[in-house]
């Protein structure tokens, strides 16, 4: 074992493109952690968000909602692909169980392969009794809160992430209190990943403190919550209807096949329905 | 007697931009690529591929005779279970790999296409290089997806895929052909146009970097006998084919009585139509996008130029002063706008429906411009007082060449346009978007172009109605001919 | 130029009112065709002599333009110095076209400009809102003339465009042009402000109707100017006024030319819609500031194969 001493990472909240520190200044200690190379041993400090950060978090992500909505849906595709292989290239530093990144990486690529696909299943041309042409089109939602899971701690976030990203919304996810150490790495990957700043924003913390702020902040379109506490999800429920946030109730993905065996329910949940009509003669 | 334009003099002119090929680093010479490897024919022989500009070879490569077929069906049959015995997802990044290594090689394959098939390197860099990624991009994402592109059935593969490309777009047609086809599971030999192999064989080499598994895919360059003999094998389960019309004919009717999936995208004499109430200079461009994109040697390309009295005059006049700033030069000039003819044989059969339309009466105007010495050409050209019966308006010549026609009413540009027994594209240029719908939905095409011209996209359908073909590729419909309803239920996890 | 005077002399207030019940009913311009044509033009490659050539007609083209607060004497002097020899270090580099000042510096730019060829250019009528009375625009326009302004550029009212008093637009323009006396009159339409390209179109049409010698893009001032869409509507509306009338009229493209790219670009757009005939500075004209340095730092890269060191070249 080398004297070298090594260089420890420091964990920062993930908000618009740049690793900040908690507005409040304030931090949790947690076990294990750090990279690989350089262990820590009695823990880590996280950052412990507070409800500016969350307010940040969502001004963030209504900022970059335009420019991504605008983007092609190809273009949205490789960025989630480049994502993958952002994500394959840091597994072995990413704090996370092997079977874990792999399966986040799975995911990636089949919701990369979504972003150009889901508009003709979901929508289509609607054959009215009258002479329009009228179409229905799904577009995203706008920005969507995520609770994530305590387990598994990368999958968890993933499995949400990726839906809500190929149908073109922007994110603010509120990571496990537990274990959050794979879900703030992700904001490395992100930055090598070509995902415009704002599009990902990541947050730890007490979930008990950020999940009821992030339900009430009315500016928020849509909120997943895959935390699996019912009392949570009942809370969650009344904050959302406040500024009728669309509230989706995820289970936890424990595997590959949990997080892509219905994409479309996931697709569509984050997504509202454009219907459009144009009359056809000359 | 062809009339002349007057070329106004030159204050600036743009310096050669040449492209520079010296980054590209081809073999002397292709063997056959099969069973995952580059091999020497077993009764094929090798042959010069040529630059239709320089008449220079390119690279030497192999035709495949009918022992080399036969070697080749099989390397897929036996490949192909294991192919489509791999998860959907598994499937998919193989095809990522190839997306992104034509990405990668982006600029060689460019180059190269532009080589060897005499179009404009602005249009291989711009165009056919990004189209072949996104093709491959695009149906990695079905791979694992199939049943949801299917309304939910089962689905299987069909088996072995004889796929057959022209020489007009040749690394795109290859991958509108492989992408679609190895997505849904089944294996595929590809017999590449004969003037045009060579980006086929260098997306050979792409498939060995990625590692697909050998016998997946085999590229067999051969000429026509080739694809004859490739479309009567006894152990082919679909046969994919674009190409003329009347070899489209044969290959239908030598399948006659096999129940083996056919689609055929084929030839098209297509109506791009101008109302008065266009948006008359860029109904120009996309007249200019229409015919002289690839030098005309597109399928559904507007070759019949349909345009309402009221305005043909200053449409025409437009058009003809919008021809003269044309460039057509060397291919690997940045700055060429109207590359090289793919071939002598092409050539001859541009001069010669040309030369029909003058003994039938039309008035012919070329645009004057340098022909190089060496290789094949032909300068743009419009025929005005076009009945719709001349030879020029009824015949593919698949060159720069358009035919104008008028009409007075909405009624009358849609039976013009609809005369005929092609019907794989239109145009339709009108500010009015009800009319513009109306006049779609009475069209005889299956790709319709509003206020636009030549534009395709992986998510896409295209394909064409009546003579010019059957089937279609790009997006959900393009997964259709290469699958088959699976007599198995549907499972609601499976991630096939 | 008598041509000119004639048809704003016959343009009186009830012709107006009758040409305007006609001609609101917006030209049609494609967004999505114009912008890709404009890119495709873009994608010219421009190299060697074909560049050296491009950058000294570029030069020969520039309007050199300060309009701000803080001008004075002494800036104004410094940048037409700049203006008549751009870069001592290369002969060959021809002057600019004109300086483009406020009206209350047109004098000191007459006086450094005189015997040498460049021409004083003057904005007026409002600059750049052109939101006031038309007795304040016009005494505007005739001290600029008096202190010996060559070219005038006056901005075309956008309130009376965007409420659809089109007559009132062209009035506006031609009792502008009665004043200009022998100077020349550049007419800007403020691209940024119309909101699309039918109306672009549209009010380059009004301009040339109402006699303008130039039709130009921007003030500089607003929040685009002189995107490669919007010079492509205005030439090709050029190219049909001018196919009907026989009457040449130039265009200026401002705003936002900030390089040597963007530059040529321009001229890619002039030389392949209108021609090479008006690849002169009698037809077009750019408006600029950066964009001299950055042509002047592109040419000497030309010669030594080297990238520039940017403060070598001094900015007014």
């Amino acid at each position: 074992m080398s004297s070298r001493l090594p260089i420890r990472k420091t964990y920062k909240l993930f908000i618009g493109g740049a690793f900040v520190r908690s507005e409040s200044g304030r931090y949790d200690r947690i076990e294990g952690g750090a990279s690989a190379t350089a262990p820590s041993a009695g823990g880590v400090n996280i950052p412990r968000a507070s409800r500016k950060d969350v307010r940040d978090a969502v001004a963030a992500a209504r900022k970059a909602r335009g420019g991504w909505a605008a983007r092609t849906a190809y273009n949205r595709g490789q960025i989630l692909y480049r994502f993958a292989e952002a994500l394959e290239s840091r597994a072995a530093d990413i704090g996370a169980e092997r079977l874990d990144v792999e399966a986040s990486i799975d995911v990636l690529v089949h919701y990369a392969g979504w972003t150009d696909k889901f508009q003709p299943v979901l929508g289509g041309i609607n054959p009215v009794a009258m002479p329009y042409l009228s179409f229905s089109l799904p577009e995203p939602t706008g920005v969507v809160g995520i609770v994530a899971p305590d387990a598994p701690p990368l999958l968890g976030v993933i499995a949400e992430l990726a839906p809500a990203l190929a149908a073109g919304n922007t994110v603010v996810a509120v990571l496990s209190g537990e274990r959050p150490l794979p879900g703030l790495d992700l904001g490395e990957v992100v930055g090598i990943a070509d995902l415009p700043g704002g599009v990902v924003n990541l947050l730890s913390g007490r979930r008990s403190e950020l999940a009821p702020v992030l339900a009430g902040h009315h500016a928020l379109d849509a909120i997943v919550d895959a935390s699996g506490d019912p009392a949570l999800a009942a809370d969650i429920d009344k904050l959302a209807a406040e500024s009728v946030t669309r509230v989706h109730q995820a289970t936890p993905a424990e595997s590959y096949e949990a997080a892509t065996g219905d994409p479309l329910s996931r697709l569509e949940a984050l997504t509202e329905l454009k219907t459009a009509w144009h009359p056809v003669g000359a | 007697m062809a009339t002349q334009e007057q070329r106004t003099s030159i204050v600036w002119d743009y310096a050669p931009a040449p492209e520079s090929p010296e980054h590209v680093r081809l073999r002397d010479s292709y063997g056959l690529f099969i069973d995952g490897d580059f091999v020497d024919p077993v009764d094929g022989a090798r042959v010069p591929s040529t630059n239709p500009a320089t008449e220079e070879t390119v690279a030497e490569v192999t035709f495949a005779g009918p022992g080399d077929i036969r070697r080749a069906v099989q390397a897929a049959r036996r490949a192909q279970p294991g192919w489509t015995a791999l998860s959907g997802l598994e499937r998919g990044k193989y095809l990522f790999r190839v997306a992104r290594l034509i990405q990668e090689r982006a600029r060689e394959l460019a180059v190269v296409e532009s080589m060897d098939g005499g179009k404009p390197i602005r249009e291989s860099r711009d165009v056919d290089v990004p189209l072949a990624a996104a093709h491959f991009f695009h149906y990695a994402g079905w791979a694992d997806k199939l049943s949801y592109g299917m309304g939910g059935r089962a689905v299987e593969p069909l088996g072995v895929a004889a796929q057959i490309v022209p020489w007009n777009f040749p690394l795109l047609m290859a991958a509108w052909k492989l992408a679609p086809a190895l997505a849904c599971g089944n294996a595929a030999v590809l017999k590449p146009a004969e003037t045009t192999p060579v980006t086929a064989l260098l997306l050979a080499e792409i498939l060995q970097e990625a590692e697909l598994p050998p016998g997946v895919v085999s590229v067999i360059p051969g000429d026509g006998a080739a694809g004859a003999a490739l479309v009567r094998e006894p152990d082919i389960d679909k046969v994919a084919f674009t190409g003329s019309t009347a070899v489209g004919k044969n290959i239908q009717s030598a399948l006659a009585g096999r129940r083996i999936p056919l689609t055929l995208e084929l030839g098209g004499k297509s109506a791009n139509i101008v109302f008065e109430d266009a948006a008359l200079d860029q109904a120009v461009e996309g007249i200019v996008n229409g015919i002289f994109f690839n030098q005309g040697h597109v399928c559904c390309a507007g070759s019949r130029l349909l345009i309402q009295e009221s305005v043909a005059d200053t449409v025409v006049e437009k058009l003809w002063a919008r021809m003269a700033r044309l460039r057509l030069g060397d291919p690997l000039d940045k700055n060429t706008d109207v590359g090289a003819i793919n071939s002598r044989e092409q050539l001859e059969r541009i001069e010669g429906l040309v030369a029909s339309g003058e003994e039938e009466g039309a008035v012919r105007r070329t645009v004057v411009c340098e022909l190089p010495s060496r290789g094949y050409w032909f300068a743009p050209t419009l025929f005005t007082d076009v009945a719709p019966a001349h030879r020029i308006a009824a015949e593919e010549i698949f060159g720069p060449v358009v035919s104008v026609l008028t009409f007075r009413t909405q009624a009358e540009a849609i039976e013009k346009a609809n005369s005929t027994p092609y019907g794989l594209a239109a145009g339709i240029w009108t500010d009015k978007g009800s009319k513009a719908f109306e006049v779609a939905s009475a069209l005889q095409a299956g790709v319709i172009w509003q206020n636009t011209y030549n534009k395709f996209d992986p998510s896409a359908a295209f394909g064409g109605y009546k003579e010019s073909g059957f089937g279609r590729e790009g997006g959900m419909s393009g997964l259709r001919p290469y699958l088959r309803v699976s007599a198995a239920a549907p499972d609601p996890g499976s991630a096939l | 130029m008598t041509v000119a005077r004639g048809i704003a002399r016959r343009l009186c207030r009830a012709e107006l009112r009758h040409t305007q019940a006609v001609i609101r009913r917006l030209p049609h311009v494609d967004r999505v065709g114009i912008e890709e044509r404009a890119a495709t033009l873009g994608k010219r490659s421009i190299k060697t002599t074909a560049k050296q050539q491009g950058i000294r007609m570029a030069v020969s083209m520039v309007d050199l333009t300060t309009l701000e607060g803080s001008d004075t004497p002494g800036k104004v002097r410094n940048l037409c110095a700049k203006a008549v020899c751009p870069a001592p270090a290369m002969p060959e580099i021809p002057s600019v076209a004109a300086v483009c000042v406020y009206p209350s510096l047109v004098g000191v730019a007459r006086e450094a400009l005189d015997g040498t060829g460049v021409h004083a250019a003057s904005v007026a009528t409002a600059f750049p809102s052109g939101q006031a009375s038309l007795d304040v625009k016009l005494r505007d326009t005739e001290e600029a003339v008096a202190a010996g302004a060559d070219e005038i550029d006056m901005v075309i009212s956008r309130e009376a465009f965007l409420a659809g008093d089109d007559a009132r637009v062209m009035e506006e323009i031609v009792r502008v042009k009665d004043v200009c006396g022998d100077a020349h009159l550049k007419v800007i339409i403020e691209t940024a402000e119309l909101g699309s390209y039918d109306h672009v179109r549209h009010a380059s049409m009004l301009a040339m109707e109402a006699s303008a010698d130039f039709i130009k893009t921007s003030t500089g001032k607003a929040a685009s100017g002189a995107t490669p869409g919007v010079v492509l509507v205005m030439l090709e509306a050029i190219r049909e006024y001018v196919d009907r009338t026989g009457r040449v009229v130039g265009m200026k493209a401002a705003g936002g030319v900030s390089n040597s790219k963007a530059g040529l670009h321009m001229l890619v757009l002039v030389k392949e819609t209108l021609g090479d005939e008006w690849l002169t500075n009698e037809r077009f004209r750019i408006g600029a500031s950066s964009l001299l340095n950055d042509l002047l730092m592109q040419y000497q890269k030309t010669e030594t194969g080297r990238y520039a060191r940017p403060e070598v070249f001094s900015r007014e």
